[in-house]
């Protein structure tokens, strides 16, 4: 008998229903579109989507459609040219405020954008782009804290009137220094250093030992310790790097952390690599600074220049500022920023090193219920007209980020309140994006022009279609109206296989197109054995619907065998390939499990309302 | 429509000497080639730089590859790519000099030959990079091949078969290996993936005539091996070929129309699927069977009291 339980033919419907609905995004093509986003990350309001679209409106500029996604104002444009003069416009009039970037969108209409459905994203080398991958000098990160604890044990040893022959860097069981030693006179109170030094490090273990020279303090990094500088590092220069690839207002762009000390950076449509490493790579850092209250403001701004002892600076809202000269801290003595909560609202946590705790101790102790302002300042390239000529420059900005009243007096540890939520995410992240934690440098760089990611969608697409045309006749051919189920199946299929696709945003490359082709090349096996079988069956002798069924179960076994093996390679390439390969295993793998379900239950679905039940047929088309 | 007979008797086991004369002759030209020739590595396991540019006429590779070595660029590769009208340029990893210095070099001559060209696509792997790609790739083709042995040995119930499975794992990715080093096609990441997915494919084959023999040894036990595993191979054939066949065709498709970035990728597939179905039909059951495959080895008989836990 062929029967197929109700329960499975509704599954097989409302999978099919819902893999359309996710793969419906990958149908509509794109528009080229002007992404909007503002430079602080924060989320364009209406208001200001309102002031773009009026402005460009009012500069007779047309988009066909303008939505707020993820934060960002998309613009669709019917064409090109009205694409590159409204990012002229908006890069001229909102400067300040904007960042822009020239991308694609999906012409899917708004009901599915809303619902959280997209296209499959296209990897670099069909959309053309550039690709980085930086080497963190994790090694040079534990270097630098050394240096940093030196210096402090320095500082600490000299204001207690403590005398020491030397501190220096030492390597205990390890290849490259992962301690400090204090190396003490004849006689010398080792009790006191350690406690010195243990104040100024509680977290560390101190030991110390005798030496023919005289007594030796030492601290040890342990493995873990150490590992955590790393990590610490890594996260910050991701951080930094992330801040960086914002501001170059490219759309989609990917940082990500890729094995232990590597940095992956993407960024689709981006050609000119040098620029874009010279920006990536560029110094920023911070500095913290009393706000100079005796003087006027708007004063200092009509003479054009600050009084004695103060400087003229901007907000980051255009607002002008007096600050005093003395630095109090800066960015190189900021050991770790994060957002916090406070019982002022949010705020951001900030740790110094103990020189720069010191300098805040007094800072704070004399200037209590003033203002102190976050200077953040960055040096960025920059294309400006000489003579007609396009010069390269490196400008110097410098921008206040907050000002806030000192409410206690603090140390290393403090907290900077009285912001949004934004702006203390922001805030912890522009602190710690100032100061790189470790040394960056570019081991891989490749750059895909459009024109080739153009040709490779094309040729990847073309390939596609006329490698499926040619397997639905030989089907057809070799198997009459089973092969017609067969090539049903196979396109649900694809579009399962497109839905999972969408749903796991897994970036579509080359490799991965070319294993979408060989996937459906090899889906037409499970059908293929089941097919196989039913012949034999009925050469056999038995009836048309006992040879469906038991051509069915018999291939069962066969089917799940022969897709193991497949599985174990593309779960390998999984686990040890890196980004295109990696998109090859995953539709290898997912492509797996579609044709599983789509020949073991959809084939059969369909094969029972065909000759299932009552019909039974005296022959079959096979 | 059929392409085989439903009841081909093809003597297969009993001109198994000949086809082990064939492998072992493909196998050891391969290995040959391989240690004598070696592998046109890619960029990504040497380290190195790679240019793709499209020229608006026809490209001259000899005068750019003249103009390349005249800047001061050692061991230059020059290829046309695709079509008469883009070349490919391969250098090794540059010392001394920053990933833009070479490019910019590079864009020197080439505007030097003619000012529309466009670069298409420009690489650089660091040698260091190189290096743990190659290491990773090494890795994942010895942990596929473990895995698969480890699946095989637990999968079939006699080792004779699992030996079967095994060797014909080895010998297709070798020939394969050996096909890219006498063609000297540039050997990249994307055809380490084809490779492995060449090894899981083949084996689905042999998995398929493994499963049916069993199926034949339970049906008649007092069959000779020779004949059983005739017969199997004989009752799947229509199947190996058949699946074999649907993904020749798209394979091949990508290898025409999927462009030269793809070609390596594509041909691997070609020929590892050519090779794969060869040696489930006429490598591995033999080997099975000179192993000393019998009904015995799948369905022990055993003592009255253990109970049988064969399907």
């Amino acid at each position: 008998m062929l029967e197929f339980a109700r329960w499975k033919y509704v599954l097989v419907a409302i999978v099919m229903v819902v893999a359309s609905i996710f793969a419906l995004p990958n149908v509509f093509g794109e528009d080229a579109a002007l992404q909007v986003a503002r430079k602080d990350r924060a989320a364009i309001a209406d208001d200001g989507r309102k002031a773009v679209e009026e402005y460009l409106r009012g500069q007779g500029v047309s988009f066909s459609r303008s939505y707020v996604d993820e934060g960002r104002l998309m613009l669709h444009f019917d064409a090109v040219p009205a694409q590159l003069r409204a990012r002229d416009l908006v890069n001229e009039n909102f400067k300040t405020d904007y960042v822009t970037a020239l991308s694609f969108a999906s012409r899917a209409p708004d009901w599915l954008r809303k619902i959280g459905l997209r296209p499959t994203p296209l990897g670099l080398d069909l959309r053309g782009g550039l690709y980085l991958l930086y080497q963190v000098d994790i090694a040079g990160a534990v270097d630098q804290l050394l240096e940093v604890y030196e210096q402090d044990a320095r500082r600490a040893l000299s204001q207690q009137n403590i005398a020491f022959t030397d501190v220096i860097r030492v390597t205990e069981g390890s290849e490259r220094p992962n301690g400090l030693r204090v190396q003490l006179p004849v006689g010398a109170d080792v009790g006191q250093v350690r406690g010195v030094l243990r104040r100024l490090w509680p977290d560390l273990t101190i030991t110390s030992f005798e030496a023919s020279s005289g007594p030796i303090v030492q601290l040890v990094l342990t493995a873990a310790q150490i590992k955590e500088r790393q990590d610490y590092a890594i996260s910050q220069n991701l951080t930094t790097l992330r801040n960086r690839v914002n501001e170059l207002g490219v759309s989609e762009p990917v940082v990500q952390r890729q094995g232990l000390d590597r940095i992956a950076v993407q960024l689709p449509g981006v050609q000119n690599s040098a620029e874009v490493k010279d920006l990536l790579g560029k110094v920023a850092t911070l500095e913290f600074r009393l706000v100079d209250t005796q003087n006027n403001v708007s004063e200092a701004v009509q003479r054009g220049r600050a009084p004695f002892g103060s400087k003229l600076y901007d907000t980051r809202d255009g607002l002008p500022t007096l600050l005093k000269r003395d630095i109090i801290v800066t960015g190189d003595q900021l050991v770790d920023a994060t957002t916090a909560a406070t019982e002022q609202g949010p705020g951001v946590s900030v740790r110094l090193d103990a020189s720069g705790g010191e300098e805040m101790l007094r800072a704070t102790r004399t200037n209590l219920g003033k203002p102190m302002a976050v200077v953040f300042i960055e040096q960025r390239r920059e294309e400006i007209e000489v003579a007609g000529e396009k010069v390269q420059r490196t400008v110097k900005e410098e921008k206040v980020i907050n000002t806030a009243t000192i409410q206690g007096v603090f140390s290393t540890n403090f907290q900077i309140t009285g912001l949004g939520a934004n702006e203390a995410r922001d805030l912890a992240l522009l602190l710690r994006a100032g100061a790189l934690a470790a040394p960056l440098f570019v081991i891989e760089e490749r750059v895909v022009g459009p024109g080739l990611g153009k040709e490779n969608i094309e040729k990847g697409t073309s390939a596609l279609l006329i490698g499926m045309a040619l397997l639905f006749v030989f089907m057809l051919v070799y198997y009459k109206t089973f092969g017609i189920v067969a090539n049903i199946v196979l396109l649900a299929n694809v579009i399962l296989l497109a839905a999972l696709l969408t749903v796991f945003k897994a970036a579509l490359s080359l490799p991965g197109i070319a294993g979408i082709v060989l996937t459906v090349g090899m889906a037409v096996d499970a059908n293929v054995l089941i097919y196989e079988r039913i012949r034999e069956e009925i050469r056999n002798g038995v009836t048309p619907q006992t040879a469906i069924a038991k051509g069915f179960e018999k291939a069962f076994s066969a089917i799940a065998d022969s897709n193991i093996t497949t599985l174990i390679a593309g779960i390998v390439l999984w686990a040890l390939g890196t980004g295109a390969i990696r998109g090859f295993a995953v539709v290898l793998s997912l492509g797996i499990a579609t044709s599983m379900f789509t020949s073991l239950l959809g084939s059969r679905a369909l094969l029972t309302l065909m000759y299932g039940g009552a019909r039974r047929p005296a022959k079959l088309s096979i | 429509m059929e392409l085989f007979k439903s009841n081909s008797k093809i003597a297969f086991m009993g001109s198994r000497k000949l086809w082990y004369a064939l492998s072992l002759t493909l196998f050891l030209v391969s290995l040959g080639a391989l240690f004598t020739r070696g592998l046109n590595l890619g960029v990504d396991f040497t380290g190195g730089v790679t240019v793709e540019a499209k020229f608006p006429g026809e490209a001259q590779p000899e005068i750019l590859r003249r103009g390349l070595e005249a800047a001061g660029f050692e061991d230059v590769q020059v290829q046309n790519f695709g079509s008469s009208r883009d070349v490919a340029i391969r250098l090794p990893p540059p010392e001394g000099k920053t990933a833009d210095q070479v490019r910019a070099s590079i864009e020197t001559v080439l505007r030097q030959v003619d000012a529309a060209v466009v670069v298409s696509r420009l690489d650089v792997v660091g040698p260091q990079v190189g290096a743990e790609l190659r290491n990773s790739a090494v890795i994942s083709l010895i942990a596929t091949l473990v895995l698969i042995f480890i699946y095989v040995f637990l999968r079939f119930h006699a080792w004779q078969l699992s030996l079967g499975a095994i060797i014909a794992a080895i010998h297709d990715p070798v020939i394969v290996l050996g096909f890219f080093a006498l063609t000297g096609i540039v050997f990249d990441l994307s055809v380490v993936a084809a490779l492995l997915a060449v090894i899981g494919y083949s084996l689905n084959d042999t998995v398929v005539v493994f499963d049916r023999i069993r199926e034949r040894f339970e049906a008649n036990k007092r069959l000779q091996p020779s004949e059983v595993l005739n017969q199997s191979v004989n009752q799947t054939l229509s199947r190996t070929i058949m699946t074999s066949l649907t993904t020749l065709i798209v394979v091949v498709v990508l290898l025409l129309l999927g462009g030269p970035v793809l070609q390596g990728f594509s041909a691997a597939l070609v020929v590892g699927i050519l090779i794969g179905t060869y040696s489930s039909i006429y490598i591995a059951s033999a080997v099975a069977l000179d192993a000393g495959l019998t009904a015995e080895s799948l369905f022990p008989t055993r003592k009255k009291l253990a109970i049988d836990d064969m399907p």
